[in-house]
This record gives C-alpha cells, structure tokens and sequence, in this order.
C-alpha cells in the first residue's frame, strides 16, 4: 500500500449559497497520476482552486503531506511542495517565456538550482527554450500549455496539480502533453490531473474519481473506469 | 516674460509635478483597477507632513537642511494614511462591485480634507510653505525658481528608481505579476496583499514628493490643494495611459506642457483673445484629454485591453 499524498475527506465548497462542492473524499497516492474526471460544472476546478488556497471550503478537511490545508492562505501553499496549473493556463502574457519561469520559482532562493530547473524546462519543452526572450501572450496555445506546466514545475512540487491541460489544443499538440505527464510520473512526480478528454486521461492514471454535480459517483483504476459501462457511455461518447 | 523657451519650461516644471502624483493613480489602478480618489489629499497630507517636521525644526533652520527632514516627514505622513486607507478602507471592499470602493475613495478625499482643515493648526486658510534662499537663476532666457529647481531634481531621480525597482526588484516582478493576473501570482506564492500595499505606498511617497515641489513652487500648502491637483493627474494618468507607469509621467509632462502652451498663446489665435490665460488653462488640458482619448482611447502609452487575455 503506497502512502496517500493528498487526503480530501468530505470537502464542501460554495459560491454564496450554491454549494459547487457537495462533500467529496478521495486520495492522491505518492507518485500516482490520479485524474478528476466530469462534465462542465461537475466541480472539478472548484476543487483544484480550493486545494490551492484561492477559495475557502465551507467543510471537510484536506490533508497534505502531513499538513492539514484549508486555511492556509493561497500565496503559502506552493512553498508547502503543491503546484497548479490553472485552468485556461493563464501564462503571465506581457512577461517574456523565461520570466514566467522564473516566476514559477518565486519563493526559492537557490539560484544554480533555478538556472538547472529552467534549462531542465527547456529540454522538457525545446520550443520554450528557443523563444525564451519572446512575450508569452503571442505564444500558440499549446505553446502556453507547456509554459504553464513548466512554470508550475520551477517550484519542485512533490504534487503538481494539471487543470484541462489540453483544452483547446489540437491532437498532435495533446498527445505530446499527455506523454509530457507520463515522464513527470516516471521522474518521481505525483500528478492530479482535471480534464474533460476522460479516454486520454484515464488511460495514463493510476486513479481515476468521476465527478457529477459536485459530488464523486464512481471511482477506480484508470484501466477499471475504461472498461466501466456508464463511464463509457457518458464521458467516453459511446452508446 | 512670455518666450517659448520659458513657457516650455513651466510645462515641465508644472507636468513634472503632476507626472509624480499620477504615478499613484497608475500604479493602483494597474493593479487593484481602482481609480484611488483619495489621491490628491495623500498629496495635500504628505505637503503638511513636510510643512509639521519644519515647523517643529529650531526657527532658523536652512532649508538645504531641512528640506531632507521635510521629505522623509512628507513621506511618513502620506504613506501611513495610504496604507491605513487600504487596510481599513479599500480591502475589505476588494470583492464588493466596483462602485463601493469608489465611493469609499470619495469619502476619504472629502474626509482627509475636513479632517486636515478642522484639526490642523491654523489650516482653515493656506498655511505658508519655506522657500529656498537662493536663486532665481537665468539659463539663456529661461528663469529658474529655486522651487523649479527642486523638482527637475527631484522628478527624474524618482522616475529612474522606480523604473529600476520594477523592473530589477523582486517586488517589482511581483507587481508585474500580480497587475497581470492576480490569482495565479498567488499561485506562484506571491503574497498579493502586500504588494497591493506596496503599490499604495509607493504612490504616496511620490505623491509626497510632489507636494514637496508644490509647496516650494507656491509657497503654501492648503487643505484643498489636493482636489485640483489630483484631478491633473489623474487626467495625467489617463493621457499616458493609465496602469503604465511610463504613461503617467509622459502624461503629466504633456498636460503641463498643454497648459504652459494654452495660457500664453491661445489669446494670439485671432477670434480665441478671451480663451488664454491662466483661467482657462485646465479647460484646455482636459480638451486636449478628450481629443487623445477619441484617437487612443488606451491613452498614449496604454496596452488594448484585448491584451490582458
């Protein structure tokens, strides 16, 4: 049994009255891909934005690294080893590429290992490297894709949190994403990944939750929720 | 004496002054997209700030010694009332629609201005500001105030360090961030309330420093000084295109050259012989603000908003 990363346990989220988060609970173990999977509005990036700090939940408890999260504010919690990368990537656009990195590497003081970081995001990603003096607005979006990720990798998170990493991208540009988290995996990272492309994305994880309404209605392995009938039949759009 | 050259001088001298105070307006707005109407009376405080450390100075004092104390005292007094504004004023509204802390920025000029003119000594009228013992100077046919002489000292130093700090500074690349999206600078642990904090306070330090410049240009300081001069530059910020901190001192430079221009040449136009004067001077700025704004609406330096994607 490897160690739980992340616990989320009951987690209640709401905007006003309108509960998005209707108490929740599942795991993210050390070193997994673990992916949230759902409709629009199922609650998905609620929770993201939540384990990051932006929103505050209304009930439940998280859990990271031995740390119990929820009211710690947003600006600490990447120091605490947990990286996002928002949905719509939100890329700073009048910063140059390597600005944006460096930005990723806000809080840490080591610079020959923010240097290494930087070159390291630069043979992830080659094309980022060959534009680095370029403004990160007149990149194409999976062009912005990478950068983001890269961004959120400078502040060597133990967990790295992906939301829709290939909305709007074309295939070419997703498959390269989705081998792009099959290596972090290998290297060591722990990934929980949001996304809507549910076949992409469960067939690279470990663990798979599916989101419905603000609630969890099925889990399992990646492989188990492929082969399940009703996921098939309302993610994967067979009949 | 009316010769281009001394005119032009007077635009710069006034459009320095103005440049420093827009700085505030761009620097919030870029960043909380707040117009801070309270500006011009952390102005007018910081020029009574300065005005309290050299009454409090033996009688006698030089004022090329004073004038530091003056400064840092000026500076103070601004920046705590720019802080406490936010704390108390602005932040617990930063989620209200937009209107609220508008309004709250309106009750704090109208607030600071009663509040100086009930509670300060003797400031129910314009209180006397020292004047420097020295000058005036003739360069060519150009006559220097030693007042004037201050600010085109002043205004450039405060420019290249601000540039500098932007640009170098680790709180620099934080505003950038944070201006440009604020909820992922978080996400890069970036502790955005402080470095909105930090924009108000760099603002009210410039601000302070032109009230400085105003002072020693008019020789006094009073309660409503900052309404006129704020609403300058503000109009200052917006011409250069506000959120750019570039714009707002290309911005006060170009409305004070306009009104340097207006006030001595507009009677020569045949037909316009009552529109010149100092009367009419900010009638002119701010038509001068309008035609800009129908051709560049972003102002003269401002990004499209489409940028902001």
């Amino acid at each position: 049994m490897t160690t739980a990363l992340l616990e989320v346990e009951d987690l209640r989220v709401a905007y006003g009255k309108i509960e998005a988060v209707k108490g929740i609970s599942f795991t993210v173990a050390e070193g997994s891909v673990t992916t949230l999977i759902g409709t629009n509005g199922a609650g998905k990036t609620t929770t993201l934005r939540t384990l990051s700090g932006l929103l505050r939940p209304v009930g439940g408890s998280i859990r990271f690294d031995g740390r119990t999260l929820g009211s710690v504010p947003a600006h600490r919690i990447v120091s605490l080893g947990l990286a996002h990368s928002p949905e719509g990537r939100h890329i700073f656009p009048r910063m140059t590429i390597e600005e944006n990195l460096l930005l990723g590497a806000f809080l840490r003081k080591d610079q020959p290992g923010i240097t290494e970081d930087i070159e390291r995001a630069y043979t992830l990603f080659p094309i980022l490297g060959e534009r680095r003096k370029q403004a990160a607005g007149t990149l194409s979006g999976g062009e912005q894709q990478m950068l983001a990720m890269g961004r959120a990798l400078m502040s060597r998170p133990k967990l790295l949190m992906l939301d829709e990493p290939s909305m709007g991208l074309s295939p070419l540009m997703m498959q390269k994403i989705m081998a792009t988290i099959v290596e972090l995996k290998a290297a060591g990272t722990t990934v929980l990944l949001v996304e809507q492309n549910a076949q992409a994305a469960l067939s690279l994880s470990d663990q798979g939750y599916v989101m419905q309404t603000g609630r969890i209605v099925l889990s399992g392995t990646g492989a188990a929720l492929l082969r399940d009938e009703s996921v098939r039949r309302s993610y994967l759009g067979e009949d | 004496m009316h010769t281009l050259p001394q005119q032009l001088a007077n635009g710069l001298f006034l459009g320095a002054t103005y440049g420093l105070i827009a700085i505030g307006y761009t620097m919030v707005y870029g960043i909380v997209q707040l117009i801070n109407f309270a500006h011009g009376e952390i102005f007018m405080t910081g020029g009574f700030g300065a005005l309290t450390v050299y009454l409090a100075l033996p009688h006698g004092t030089s004022l090329w010694l004073a004038l530091p104390l003056m400064l840092i005292g000026g500076a103070i007094t601004a920046v705590l009332i720019a802080l406490g504004a936010e704390r108390f004023a602005y932040r617990p509204l930063r989620t209200a629609p937009r209107l609220a802390p508008l309004i709250a920025a309106i009750g704090l000029s109208l607030g600071l201005q009663q509040a100086v003119h009930n509670l300060y000594p003797k400031a129910t009228s314009p209180r006397a500001f020292p004047q420097m013992q020295a000058g005036p100077w003739n360069v060519g046919s150009i006559h220097i105030q030693s007042g004037d002489l201050f600010t085109i000292v002043a205004a450039p130093i405060c420019m290249i360090i601000l540039a500098v700090f932007v640009q170098k500074s680790r709180t620099g690349r934080a505003m950038q961030a944070t201006a440009q999206d604020p909820d992922t600078a978080q996400l890069m642990g970036i502790d955005t309330n402080r470095i909105i904090a930090a924009a108000f306070a760099i603002g009210a330090l410039f601000a302070a420093v032109a009230a400085v410049c105003y002072g020693l240009r008019y020789g006094e300081v009073d309660y409503s000084m900052g309404f006129q001069a704020g609403l300058k530059a503000f109009t200052a910020a917006v011409l250069g295109g506000i959120g750019n901190i570039y714009g707002a001192m290309l911005g006060g430079l170009v409305l004070g050259l306009a009104e340097a221009m207006a006030t001595a040449y507009i009677s020569d136009i045949p037909g316009m012989h009552q529109l010149g004067g100092g009367s009419w001077a900010s009638v002119w700025a701010f038509v001068l603000l309008i035609l800009v704004l129908l051709l560049r609406p972003q102002g003269l330096l401002g990004e499209r908003v489409a940028d902001r994607a």
